[in-house]
């Protein structure tokens, strides 16, 4: 073996465990990341925590039940308008989106998938809080709507299309109109994948605080009616974060690893449908 | 897909053109009433997305427009933030938003690479499928978490462990010069790194997947070692699409808000140094909307939000079509359906 050979060897060898270093370091700010948030959060988190508002500065005790209340009725309500529009750009673009409209349809979405969701918050500030001179839980739901519904399509485009297309073409040779294989056939058998890509979307908005600032804007009082400022958990995780005290940081910790059980628990059902999808599927 | 007996004809279906046929032809044509109204509905919705992408676009450069009448382009260069006085200048934010991204690629594309590199060609199989997930985990983690993390955990272990050693090797430079306080462009820069990795690593992963075996079979059987056959033709044959998932990695860093919101300091100066308080667009905009109380403020606040969006368009538009170009070179085999 002449010395180049071994030179080139121990090159690749060095660079092998170079990649492999780099990867393990990635895998360890997620585990560093995970592992504070339990370490500094869990000891906070509890019975009080999940039933209790929050007290005022300085008093300890309270919890985040207003926090947790609003991010479901927030999301939840986001996802509502978000899906349904979402799913059906989707559709649309798997269906009928082979010619320019559809390539259009498609651009915009990538590029909107990367717009900053601060911009989108603004955006809805000016159509939603500006107009009616209050800030509304609604309008804080419809600018992570708009966050979600490139998301929504994109993903659900993906899925529709790994439907393959004898199935298409069985329905339709049995007489089906288009719309009915559309919708009976070919989203039915990509439901699975749909519901995933649905998920992965409202896990992602659930953690949004950007789009919220100046539309929910953030409210230390229970609130359900969606006319009025809400709090979420991300919003709450920030005032905490920014404020002076210790009690708040304390506080912020444990609503971080709160909120972060909700998206890790949003994306495990995800996988676990798409695990089903190939399954008994009915 | 090889139980598939036969092969789809790609492109239109042959069209049955003629004018004259009878009507109960309608149904199999597809063109009845109700397959309309379904096509209707659906167009519709997916017209939501150009629609709301041009009313971002308007409505923030009707929100925009008095600061850009009163200020003209010396927006894009002075550096003067004076709400009292009503004149504004968003060099500082501008350049600390390329700054922090700037410095958060130079962290995070080796890493993203070196993790797309190490699951697509090294790894053993049984890994390949948790790392990856576990790297994708990262892109879960809330923005706002982030910030938490890099307030209470990130920037005391930078003070402690990272910046005096940094300061003794390279104190001499522009870069590192300074008392270091915590929140500065450094510690915005590295939260920014963690956020962009999942993305870039991703995209290159699929890039990488997408180069033909066939590539790598031909640099071994000249005798190439493996990492030769990654760097001669892997790497080569992926290099739009990997620029491609570099620069959409860039495209989420230049707008991220909350987690550099927390850790940058959010001073209105240019400083050379990372170690120094900066600003971001999107910081600027979460801190000084709520109290931007003229209209000439919150103009200005419209304006800089207007800059980060076309900013962010254009690179993740650049980003897409590098990857599309790739994609739709390795689609061709997929989409044989």
């Amino acid at each position: 073996m002449s010395a180049r050979t071994v030179r080139r060897r121990i090159t690749s060898g060095v660079m092998t465990g170079l990649v492999a270093a780099l990867s393990f370091t990635a895998v360890l700010a997620l585990v560093l990341i995970l592992g504070d948030l339990i370490a500094k959060g869990a000891s906070s988190i509890d019975w009080a925590f999940f039933t209790k508002s929050p007290v005022p500065a300085g008093e300890s005790g309270g919890g985040v039940a207003n926090a947790i209340v609003g991010t479901g009725i927030i999301v939840g309500l986001a996802a509502l308008i978000g899906l349904p529009i979402g799913i059906g750009a989707g559709l649309y673009l798997a269906e009928y989106g082979s010619g320019r409209l559809g390539f259009l349809v498609r651009f915009i979405a990538d590029v909107m998938n990367g717009t900053p969701s601060i911009v989108i918050g603004i955006f809805a500030w000016t159509w939603m809080v500006k107009p009616v001179g209050r800030f509304s839980a609604l309008a804080g739901s419809a600018a992570l709507a708009i966050l979600m519904i490139p998301m929504i399509a994109r993903t659900t485009e993906e899925m529709v299309r790994l439907v393959p297309h004898s199935l298409r073409e069985a329905a339709l040779a049995l007489g089906y109109p288009r719309w009915r294989t559309s919708l009976r056939v070919v989203a039915r058998t990509a439901l699975g994948g749909i519901v995933t890509g649905c998920l992965v979307g409202v896990a992602r908005v659930a953690g949004e605080t950007a789009p919220l600032l100046f539309t929910a804007l953030g409210n230390l009082n229970f609130e359900t009616d969606v006319r009025h400022p809400m709090q979420t958990l991300s919003l709450q995780i920030y005032v905490y974060a920014t404020g002076p005290f210790e009690e708040w940081h304390r506080m912020a910790w444990a609503a971080a690893l709160v909120l972060m059980a909700l998206v890790l628990i949003l994306a495990m059902v995800a996988r676990w449908v798409t695990r089903q999808r190939y399954g008994r599927g009915r | 897909m090889t139980t598939l007996p036969i092969e789809p004809v790609p492109g239109p279906p042959p069209s049955i053109e003629t004018p004259s046929a009878e009507p109960r032809w309608a149904s199999l044509r597809g063109v009845n009433a109700s397959d309309r109204i379904y096509k209707g509905i659906l167009t519709v919705l997916a017209l939501a997305l150009p629609f709301l992408f041009v009313a971002l676009f308007v409505q923030l450069s009707v929100s925009a427009l008095p600061a850009i009448k009163r200020f003209g382009f010396s927006f894009l260069w002075t550096s003067t933030w004076d709400p009292v006085a009503e004149i504004y200048g968003a060099a500082p934010m501008i350049f600390g938003t390329l700054a922090s991204s700037l410095i958060a690629l130079l962290i995070a594309v080796p890493l993203a690479l070196g993790v797309a590199i190490f699951l697509t060609e090294f790894a053993p199989r049984r890994v390949r499928q948790p790392v990856a997930f576990l790297v994708e985990m990262l892109a879960a983690i809330p923005s706002v978490v982030y910030g938490l993390w890099g307030v209470f955990v990130l920037i005391p272990f930078l003070r402690s462990y990272v910046v005096p050693p940094l300061k003794a090797v390279l104190g001499w430079t522009p870069f590192f010069q300074g008392v270091f306080y915590g929140n500065s462009l450094l510690a915005g820069g590295i939260i920014l790194a963690i956020m962009i990795v999942p993305y870039i690593a991703a995209v290159s992963r699929e890039v990488l997947l997408a180069v033909p075996v066939s590539q790598r079979e031909a640099a071994l059987g000249m005798g190439a070692t493996r990492w030769e056959a990654v760097w001669t033709a892997v790497l080569p044959y992926g290099r739009a699409g990997l620029i491609g998932a570099v620069i959409l990695g860039l495209g989420r860093a230049l707008g991220e808000t909350m987690a550099v919101t927390l850790v940058i300091g959010n001073r209105h100066d240019i400083s050379l140094s990372a170690l120094q308080p900066a600003y971001t667009m999107a910081a600027a905009i979460a801190n000084e909307f709520s109290e931007a109380t003229t209209n000439m403020y919150l103009s200005a606040l419209f304006e800089v939000g207007l800059i980060l969006f076309v900013i962010t368009v254009l690179v993740n538009a650049f980003a897409r079509l590098l990857i599309w170009r790739v994609a739709r070179g390795a689609a061709v085999g997929s989409k044989a359906l």
